[in-house]
């Protein structure tokens, strides 16, 4: 997919992040389109957590410039928080709580009037077939389900991006597979997706993947291209060619 | 963080979020079996416990009698404590070296000394001395046998009828056996109070905060447009309640079973109580702030405010018998002021104007924490 035109939902130059001597993310730059599936890879430590946590305005840049849904990361944190859906790497919903209240909640703490939230619930809840479960505890359910709630949850307040940390870590391909139909779904619905993993095969789901090493984008293109780029026909081999050189984390 | 929507739109917003934030934080404390029997059982218990031990009823005490004089009034008097309900005399000619003995064994909880002569010195002087020995590992124990028994001497130093000058002064000697600095008993129930609501507060405020960043939710939390400082108040509130719950069930307890009324201002009472409150949820706050794990979080809350509780606020050991270094650091430990200000309110009836200073220190150390905690916060989100 190609980036349309004038506003990009991510925009990114120059963005780094030091922490004393160490510098995390070293001005990186690059931008998403709006709707685009944006995978962003790289080996444990190579900063891709710290780089998507300063696009959420969860820390603040050391040095560059970013936007977020046309929103300044340094500025406007509140403007970005309203327009962005997030869902961490550690399951993100209450195990204490049932499936309808982790929805209520979450809708709640994004300010949705009652009876949207009741509509959309519902909705929601017929759509992944929880019917049986949505008085049920989140923690019983198999991971597979409670992570494709959580996405739900994470897209309920109809957020311009959505950002996800490691989103399948722990489960299956299949279920992966599955996972990633919501995605595609949502970016039906014209949401931007960023998405980090170390999956490779979720990397062939995106429509550009960029690949950091030690804090830099070492590459980024079309899964397609990179793997022509490399002379290779799986993004396997491009990662390891690429992440070979790392001098830091523990992949 | 600047914002960008107009005031007017945001408050009502606000309160949404804090009313679904709460409401998910009471389904959290109601849900977990365990905390909700720490919080509720525990007060519970412990005035139960520290009722039953400050109610502690003398009857039929077994005590011996070292008779010396062998005399009228000696037969009289060892009679007397005899007949009373609260006491047996097991016997009554004991030679005095074996007192120890029968101390020792446990068999007995006090023993009486008459000195020979008893008689004698009583109708001629007017008045005599007898010694009495209680087992003081038992404080409230012994101090109760000991005001019983003097009563009950005192009584017959009224009644005895010899001649010469009349009325008679029995004095007791006191004497209290392996614990001979002790004190007054010690009125347990502000100190219970300043406990619990410590533990509530400080502990399971910092927990419960604290298992969000453990679990992950804190960051989906913070990445959401709710403010981080409202995220922090939502998760104080439920427990501020749940306090203030505690604190009237406590009084409640300690009026109906241990029979202790509240003397002073009642509303005064609570007032101080909400803001002793306040000062332990910001301490829970920060120290949520500043840990990473719930066992971290729970052993800085044990170490950092129970311990300090328990031992620096003068409920247990009294403050005046430290040394100098420990009778400065207990100034820094708010269930110090928070139990004078109980005692002070609750056991002696005092006002306002009594407990103005410990009232502004509190205020001090919770605006203090509040600072600290803010500053901690922002340093932690840059």
């Amino acid at each position: 997919m190609s980036t349309t035109g004038t506003t990009y939902a991510i925009q990114a130059e120059g963005l780094t992040k030091r922490f004393g001597a160490f510098i995390a993310v070293n001005a990186i730059s690059f931008q998403v389109g709006q709707g685009e599936i944006f995978g962003f890879l790289g080996a444990n430590g190579a900063g891709k957590t710290t780089a998507m946590r300063m696009l959420c305005g969860l820390s603040r840049p050391s040095a560059g410039q970013a936007r977020v849904a046309g929103f300044d990361v340094r500025t406007q944190t509140e403007d970005i928080k309203r327009n962005i859906g997030y869902m961490s790497q550690k399951f993100s919903l209450y195990e204490d709580l049932t499936v309808t209240e982790n929805i209520d909640f979450f809708a709640g703490i994004y300010g949705l009037p009652k009876e949207r939230i009741r509509r959309q619930r519902d909705e929601l809840i017929g759509k992944l077939g929880l019917g049986k479960e949505a008085d049920k505890l989140v923690g019983g359910l198999p991971l597979g389900w409670k992570q494709k709630l959580a996405f739900s949850v994470a897209v309920f307040h109809g957020p311009r991006i959505v950002f996800l940390d490691e989103p399948t870590g722990g489960v299956d391909p299949v279920t992966r597979r599955q996972f990633w139909d919501l995605i595609y779904e949502a970016t039906g619905q014209g949401i931007t997706v960023f998405v980090t993993t170390h999956y490779l095969d979720e990397a062939e789901y995106c429509d550009r993947v960029s690949i950091m090493v030690d804090g830099r984008i070492a590459a980024l293109d079309t899964p397609a291209a990179l793997k022509k780029q490399f002379g290779t026909d799986s993004m396997d081999a491009v990662f390891y060619q690429l992440a070979r050189g790392a001098k830091r984390g523990d992949a | 963080m600047k914002t960008h929507t107009p005031q007017g739109r945001r408050g009502p917003a606000q309160a949404g979020q804090l009313l679904s934030f709460v409401r998910k934080e009471f389904y959290h404390v109601l849900r977990d079996r365990k905390t909700l029997l720490i919080l509720f059982g525990m007060p519970v218990v412990q005035v139960l416990l520290f009722g039953f031990v400050l109610s502690n009823e003398v009857k039929d005490t077994r005590i011996v009698v070292v008779d010396q004089a062998k005399d009228e009034a000696s037969r009289q008097l060892i009679d007397k404590i005899d007949a009373s309900r609260y006491f047996t005399v097991v016997r009554d000619q004991v030679p005095p070296s074996r007192i120890t003995d029968a101390f020792r064994s446990g068999d007995i909880k006090a023993a009486l000394v008459i000195p020979s002569g008893f008689e004698r010195k009583l109708v001629r002087e007017g008045s005599n001395t007898v010694q009495i020995l209680t087992d003081a590992t038992d404080i409230n124990l012994s101090n109760t046998i000991e005001s019983y028994l003097r009563a009950i001497i005192s009584d017959y130093a009224r009644e005895a009828r010899f001649t010469g000058p009349m009325p008679y002064a029995i004095v007791p000697e006191m004497r209290m056996l392996y614990n001979p600095e002790l004190r007054g008993a010690p009125n347990f129930v502000p100190g219970v109070m300043a406990m619990v609501l410590m533990l509530v507060c400080v502990m399971m405020t910092a927990v419960a905060i604290v298992k969000e960043k453990e679990l992950g939710t804190m960051e989906v939390l913070l990445v959401s447009p709710m403010k981080p400082a409202l995220v922090i108040l939502a998760k104080a509130i439920p427990y501020l309640l749940l306090s203030v719950i505690n604190l009237l069930a406590i009084l409640a307890l300690s009026v109906t079973v241990l029979d202790l009324p509240i003397r002073g201002n009642l509303p005064l009472l609570l007032g101080e109580s909400t803001l002793f409150i306040t000062t332990c949820l910001t301490l829970g706050i920060l120290i949520s702030i500043v840990t990473e794990s719930q066992q971290a979080a729970m052993f800085a809350s044990l170490i950092g405010m129970l311990l300090p509780t328990v031992i620096l606020s003068g409920f247990m050991f009294p403050i005046e018998d430290m040394p100098v270094a420990l009778q400065v650091l207990a100034n820094v430990v708010p269930s110090k002021w928070y139990y004078t200000i109980v005692k002070d309110v609750m056991i002696k009836g005092a006002g306002f104007s009594a407990i103005w200073r410990e009232t502004a220190v509190l205020l001090g150390m919770t605006l203090f924490l509040f600072v600290l905690c803010l500053r901690k916060f922002k340093i932690r989100l840059a």
